[in-house]
């Protein structure tokens, strides 16, 4: 049903792209192609639909039952006979609005949380993780042991790491010894906030640490060679050549981590506990309410969670997109075709090197 | 255009499957669920489950197997679900909303009977039938709602105190203390010991968790006051309840309970107890097994608790079983329910798994007082204990006993606002 409207759409640019051929004069010609190509239509369909039928399943039926589901309020209990209404009362748009009225403080406290996680972890993160993949890359002995090294706390399970930092920040763990003074970590408070973020940044800055690896490997040495010669100093070509290069992958790396930290649960959870103010992250939110059968609240939460992952998301696809392109010279109409036409591009990379 | 937003399409879709996956775990039970939760005869027989946390010991897969044996046509499943009390909750509540039969007999902890039978999530009990009368009193209270038994006691659980027997011989003191006043005078006698430099004198579970719902209302009620009375109502903005959150509050102050213990959870609490960091400790009767292995062993003992002007009072832990709404094959639930609930079951978890029985004869029982030496101290302790508070919406208002106790152990409220913000608070919750 869906995927006869939208095979049209997406494959009739692909197939102009493929065959190199002007997209200029397409209403004549595309009548034709139609035609000479409906039965691979067909078939293109009949390919994706398993596809769009796992995500209707998946996806979508969810996400319109999470809506639904949020649209509903609590059950009440009927003091008469003790036990709790069969039926959950339609209270519209209610648990949104509720965000904004006496009962939001702990909405607004676990956004804030959410969002001061996502800024301080990503921002320290990627300074840590652009250093470590610097550090890997490069050329020394025993690099291997310090790249397995490195990586090792991204492989621990985040639950596993958040009972191992728990341990180190008891009142009586290492960090307290190292320290010297007696700091209860795990109470209300700032310092409760600190440690999730140190916990938070060692476990994931190897994971943008291999992501900008990647994105280093790639740099061809030709480049350093030349600027070595024009003589440019070790900061200079970072900040001019490595760092515009590993742009792309550094930002698909902090795309990847700003969605992970948005959706944060199992490490402020784990170390410093439920119910906790200080570090109450709207995954949390939700899950509480929803254990404690408020399924209507709790799917609003859930939903307007997804919405936030999801601004940043498109936010970030806008920033990627523009980026990977790369057009300085602003010739936005050819944009969409440099993309999906590696030679043009390389032609156009080779030019500005 | 066309092609930017297809591409702005295709690159967020993971991103929302992602974004999902959370959406997703709340939009269960969107139909009303529980419709008038059948008749009440018990009817059908045939093969059932038994659902419970994780079974360390293996005794429980052992008595199953006792009935196995005997009833080959009734044959019964164990079900095991993870150690920790929120994730069984979750997936008895999971199961109950889908009205799914794969649960029938559920092990259910005694604070959320309530919540389970207003709810409609599990039977009404015919009462003739179980050997209530030898069971003590308050165990069997755990298992009514509203007058009607909806569950039956399969085991029990009280606070005792363990204290340092070594240091009060020492200190001249004889007797474990019954009141406060008491324990804090022996503290001060015990801590001008050489041994006991740097001790301190008390600590119980103040992390913010269900140890603290316990350990505050065990401070409440064990100062004359109620958290919620008889008929259900919450009732702390009273000058018992204060006297006894101020005890907890003042004692973290001057330092008779270490400043770290609002900290603890019990096992962080038996560790500072068996590494001589404090005197007295309030925990549960597991600990007495596993500090008699330590280098404590034959230095300490235990007492029921103490109170503001006499013995205190303890919270009640423990398990009752209680027969799922949905289930099938009642009548050998029922009859399954009888035998794991029996005396003679109550007396193997007790000897396999030191679990406190519901049977006050067996606290008297002299090989197995030979065996765990507290079960007289633990009869005392579970005889005046009092029921965490009995509400329906207890998630909400043991987070809220949480949040209030919490900012008065650690300074930023005074006892008096807390427990007036309390009151407000539960009464949100028991209202409705």
């Amino acid at each position: 049903m869906a995927d006869t409207t939208i095979t049209p759409d997406t494959t009739a640019p692909d197939r102009g792209n493929a065959y190199g051929q002007s997209s200029a004069p397409l209403s004549p010609r595309r009548r034709t192609r139609a035609r000479a190509t409906a039965g691979s239509g067909r078939m293109a369909a009949l390919l994706v639909s398993p596809t769009l039928l796992v995500l209707t399943i998946v996806v979508f039926y969810p996400t319109l039952m999470a809506l639904r589901e949020s649209l509903y309020g609590p059950k009440g209990l009927d003091p008469k006979t003790g036990f709790i209404r069969t039926t959950e009362p339609f209270v519209g748009l209610r648990n949104y609005a509720d965000v904004f009225g006496a009962a939001g403080d702990r909405f607004w406290n676990a956004f804030g949380n959410t969002t001061f996680f996502t800024v301080v972890t990503v921002a320290l993160e990627t300074v840590i993780g652009v250093a470590m993949a610097l550090i890997m890359h490069r050329a020394f002995r025993g690099r291997a042991l310090v790249r397995a090294g490195i990586l090792v706390p991204w492989a621990v399970p985040t639950a596993i790491s958040a009972l191992l930092w728990r341990w180190i920040f008891n009142s009586d763990g290492v960090a307290n010894a190292i320290l010297g003074h007696q700091i209860l970590w795990t109470t209300e408070g700032f310092h409760a906030k600190v440690a999730v973020i140190v916990a938070e940044v060692w476990k994931t800055a190897p994971f943008i640490g291999l992501l900008v690896l990647a994105g280093l490997q790639v740099i061809p040495k030709e480049v350093y060679e030349a600027a070595r010669i024009d003589g440019a100093s070790a900061l200079r070509q970072f900040w001019h050549i490595t760092l515009p290069l590993v742009k792309p992958a550094l930002l698909v790396a902090v795309l990847f981590r700003c969605l992970d930290a948005l959706r944060m649960f199992d490490l402020p959870y784990i170390l410093i506990g439920a119910q906790k103010n200080s570090v109450e992250t709207l995954s949390m939110l939700a899950q509480n309410e929803a254990s404690n059968v408020r399924f209507g609240p709790a799917s609003a939460y859930a939903v307007l969670l997804f919405l936030y992952v999801l601004l940043m998301a498109l936010a970030f696809v806008r920033l990627l997109g523009t980026d990977l392109v790369s057009d300085r010279d602003g010739r936005k109409a050819s944009r969409s075709r440099h993309r999906r036409n590696p030679a043009a591009r390389r032609a156009k990379e080779g030019r500005a090197a | 255009m066309k092609t930017r937003t297809t591409r702005a399409l295709q690159c967020s879709a993971p991103l929302v499957a992602a974004g999902l996956l959370l959406t997703a775990c709340g939009s269960s039970g969107g139909s009303g669920s529980g419709e008038q939760a059948g008749s009440t005869s018990f009817e059908g027989r045939g093969p059932i489950t038994y659902v419970a946390g994780k079974d360390a010991s293996g005794v429980v897969q052992k008595v199953i197997d006792g009935w196995n044996k005997l009833h080959p046509t009734e044959k019964v499943t164990f079900v095991q679900l993870p150690t920790d009390a929120d994730s069984q909750r979750q997936q008895m509540i999971q199961n109950a909303e889908t009205k799914s039969d794969a649960y029938t007999v559920l092990s259910l902890d005694v604070v959320w009977t309530s919540e389970f039978a207003a709810h409609q999530w599990i039977e009404r009990l015919p009462e003739q039938q179980f050997p209530l009368r030898n069971m003590l009193k308050p165990v069997v209270d755990t298992a009514k709602y509203r007058g009607g038994l909806y569950a039956v006691p399969a085991s029990s659980d009280g606070g005792l105190l363990y204290y340092r027997t070594d240091l009060l011989k020492k200190a001249g003191i004889t007797k474990p203390p019954t009141t406060w006043s008491e324990m804090t005078a022996d503290c001060a006698k015990v801590k001008r010991l050489p041994e006991a430099k740097g001790m301190s004198c008390y600590a119980g579970q103040f992390q913010k968790y269900e140890g603290l719902t316990v350990n505050f209302a065990e401070a409440v009620d064990s100062a004359g006051g109620v958290v919620t009375d008889a008929n259900g109502k919450p009732d702390v903005d009273t000058p018992q309840a204060r006297q006894g959150l101020e005890f907890l509050a003042g004692a973290v102050k001057d330092g008779t309970i270490p400043r770290e213990a609002v900290t603890y959870q019990e096992e962080d609490s038996r560790q500072a107890f068996q590494s001589g960091k404090v005197i007295f400790l309030r925990n549960w009767p597991y600990v007495y097994a596993l500090a008699e292995k330590s280098k404590m062993a034959g230095k300490f003992t235990v007492a029921p608790l103490p109170g503001l002007n006499g013995p205190g009072s303890s919270s009640l832990g423990g398990h009752n079983l209680a027969l799922s709404s949905f289930a099938k094959n009642r009548a050998t639930a029922l009859d399954f329910m009888r035998f794991f609930s029996s005396e003679d079951s109550a007396s193997t978890f007790l000897k396999d798994a030191s679990l406190a029985p519901p049977y006050a004869k067996l606290y008297d029982d002299a090989s197995l007082v030979k065996q765990y030496p507290y079960l007289p101290d633990l009869k005392q302790s579970i005889l005046h204990a009092v029921p965490r508070p009995r509400v329906v919406q207890y998630g909400d208002a043991t987070s809220a006993i949480q949040q209030e106790a919490y900012a008065a152990l650690t300074g930023s409220k005074s006892s008096t606002q807390a427990l007036k913000d309390l009151q407000n608070d539960l009464q949100k919750y028991t209202a409705q």
